[in-house]
């Protein structure tokens, strides 16, 4: 397949359901290199399956995905090689529990990458370094805050050294006082060039970094703009519903 | 002065101490007070005349039965023991060869000791163990170096209870964690085929198992095929404990969160890699208990081979037994079995607590102390 424009993520006419219902309906949607987009929508609006779409977590029935180009299918391959330049960033944080901050870092280079363990563990303590929890490298993660684990997990999937990364709700599990640590790692990240779709209720965050705001409905995407135009005059009904009511508290 | 006056002020007693322990810990209710006293009533009967039983009356001395039929009534005749201690432990085994089997056992409990250690869990330990097996293997059977060839035919005792149990659960246990696997595969002809495989074997009695593998076998093999007794009832035995063991493992897998598959999946890890290094590790580390539950239970069903003609350590106590002079010790012979048995189901339980401990420290133990 020939790549033949600058998108990193093509998504078309793309249906999804689980068993009945209809998640996600006719996504047409595409990603530039280096761009950084904020999914936001009521819940139930199908944005987080939207992104595990993208790394195959969860599989379509119809439409075409393409990722760097290469065609999102069956194919285990290229499952896992798409899955190697894609991170992703949960919103349980999902750490390995059985293996120290360092571990969780350095498995995924040694064993999918086959980097050298020294050059892997260099590599670790950068990024540990990078998301500010350097210290905490020996320590197992349930010894760390929510806040930490996190970052941990940013940095995790940073090792991999992806081309995109997928944030699902990336501070929704984490005590107010903890979410702010880790948007501010995020933004750094934006500033730095990586393409990130981000699905988040944190408006500042949005207006701060997002190249582009997706509001998703029902499966649907409903309106797409500039966060500015998105949240100052927002276009459709639904989407001036869904903001009084999170801006509204 | 009643003792009863005085328990109401304990602190005032000499030896308080020893007072109030007695009534935190025995007698804090009426219901552990008489639960005590039953105890001690019982103790009271039954220890000392035990005692005056294994010990006092005993008869140590070997030279034939006479001085046990003397003593029969009042006295253990553990001189029993120390006549056939040999045919226990060793079996039919050559008599003047018995050393082979008796380091046999030295050996294996050296590798239970080694594996014992975290620190030697390390890749040379499948060498060690592959080494230590070839070399158990080797004396047993002979045929090089000087020593004499001795058929399986002859080994028994508690020398082939561990060859049969070490064997049973090295093979089993790896085997199990497939079938577990194959059973929440996606694929669903493997799916199925886990699934029959596991209800099928754990829905038949092990003794049927073992009759097929000696009785039923060798009529379906071609003429001139066969294949030793002594490797039928210890595929049998593998095939029996892997059933049950694998689900023990699935349960151990199911309470795996999906996230952890989620992120594993997500790195990239290919399916081998992510049960391997993600899954397995933690699923292994929960499933301890009940895993070696199912490994001391195994332990104690390879004495059923009996009923195959292999001489275990329990068949060997029970055939020691028939010889004339020497019916009538049951209870000393299965009571000196019953000790064996109990010394490796006791241990393996004992070292899976300490395991569970030390695979647990530096995670929520460590937080909690924080």
């Amino acid at each position: 397949m020939i790549l033949t424009s600058a998108a990193i993520i093509e998504m078309k006419g793309v249906d999804k359901w689980f068993g009945e219902f209809h998640v996600l309906r006719g996504i047409d949607f595409s990603v530039a290199r280096g761009e950084k987009i904020v999914i936001c929508g009521p819940s139930g609006s199908g944005k987080s399956t939207m992104v595990r779409l993208i790394n195959r977590l969860e599989s379509h029935q119809r439409g075409q995905i393409l990722v760097d180009g290469i065609e999102l299918a069956d194919d285990v391959k290229a499952i896992e090689a798409i899955r190697r330049e894609v991170g992703m960033v949960f919103q349980q944080f999902n750490l390995f529990p059985h293996l120290t901050v360092l571990q969780n870092l350095t498995l995924a280079p040694t064993w999918v990458r086959r980097m050298p363990k020294r050059e892997a563990e260099e590599l670790a303590m950068q990024l540990l370094k990078r998301v500010r929890i350097a210290e905490q490298a020996d320590k197992y993660p349930a010894q760390l805050s929510g806040g930490q684990q996190q970052r941990v997990a940013i940095a995790r999937a940073l090792a991999m050294r992806p081309k995109v990364m997928l944030f699902d709700e990336p501070t929704s599990a984490l005590d107010p006082e903890m979410i702010k640590e880790v948007l501010d790692v995020m933004i750094e990240l934006a500033r730095e060039g990586m393409t990130m779709l981000v699905v988040t209720h944190e408006m500042g965050f949005a207006r701060t970094v997002a190249d582009r705001v997706v509001f998703m409905d029902r499966g649907e995407i409903v309106e797409t703009g500039k966060p500015q135009e998105f949240f100052s005059a927002p276009k459709t009904d639904r989407a001036k519903l869904f903001l009084s009511q999170i801006l509204g508290h | 002065m009643s003792a009863a006056s005085d328990s109401v002020a304990p602190r005032r007693l000499p030896g308080g101490r020893a007072v109030e322990w007695l009534r935190a810990n025995l007698f804090y209710s009426v219901p552990s007070a008489l639960a005590t006293l039953v105890l001690l009533y019982l103790a009271w009967r039954l220890v000392p005349p035990f005692i005056e039983w294994a010990f006092v009356n005993a008869v140590w001395r070997t030279g034939g039965s006479a001085a046990c039929r003397a003593a029969a009534g009042h006295g253990a005749c553990w001189a029993y023991i120390v006549e056939k201690h040999r045919f226990i432990l060793f079996g039919t085994y050559p008599y003047a060869q018995q050393w082979r089997p008796g380091l046999g056992i030295l050996l294996f409990i050296a590798l239970y000791v080694v594996s014992s250690r975290r620190a030697c869990w390390r890749p040379w330990l499948a060498w060690v163990w592959l080494g230590g097996l070839a070399l158990i293997f080797l004396l047993m059977w002979g045929g090089v170096l000087g020593l004499p060839y001795v058929e399986d035919e002859r080994w028994g005792g508690l020398m082939l209870t561990l060859i049969l149990a070490t064997f049973g659960i090295a093979a089993a246990f790896p085997l199990s964690i497939l079938l577990a696997l194959g059973r929440r595969s996606s694929m669903p002809a493997v799916r199925t085929a886990c699934v029959i495989y596991i209800e099928l074997i754990r829905g038949v009695p092990l003794i049927s198992l073992l009759f097929m593998a000696s009785v039923m076998l060798p009529l379906f093999l071609p003429s001139g095929v066969s294949i030793d007794k002594l490797l039928r009832a210890q595929i049998a035995m593998v095939m029996f404990a892997m059933a049950y063991l694998a689900e023990v493992v699935r349960g151990g897998l199911q309470a795996i969160p999906g996230g952890q598959y989620e992120a594993a999946e997500a790195l990239g890890l290919s399916y081998w890699r992510k049960m391997l290094l993600i899954v397995l590790p933690q699923a292994l580390r929960i499933s301890i208990p009940p895993l070696v539950n199912t490994f001391i239970a195994f332990f104690k069903d390879t004495s059923l081979v009996v009923i195959i003609g292999l001489f275990d350590l329990l068949s060997a106590v029970k055939v020691g037994l028939e010889e004339p002079a020497w019916s009538g010790y049951g209870i000393e012979a299965y009571l000196f079995a019953a000790l064996i048995y109990f010394a490796f189901c006791f241990s393996m339980s004992r070292y899976s607590q300490r395991l569970e401990r030390d695979l647990a420290r530096g995670r929520r133990h460590i937080l909690r102390e924080e």
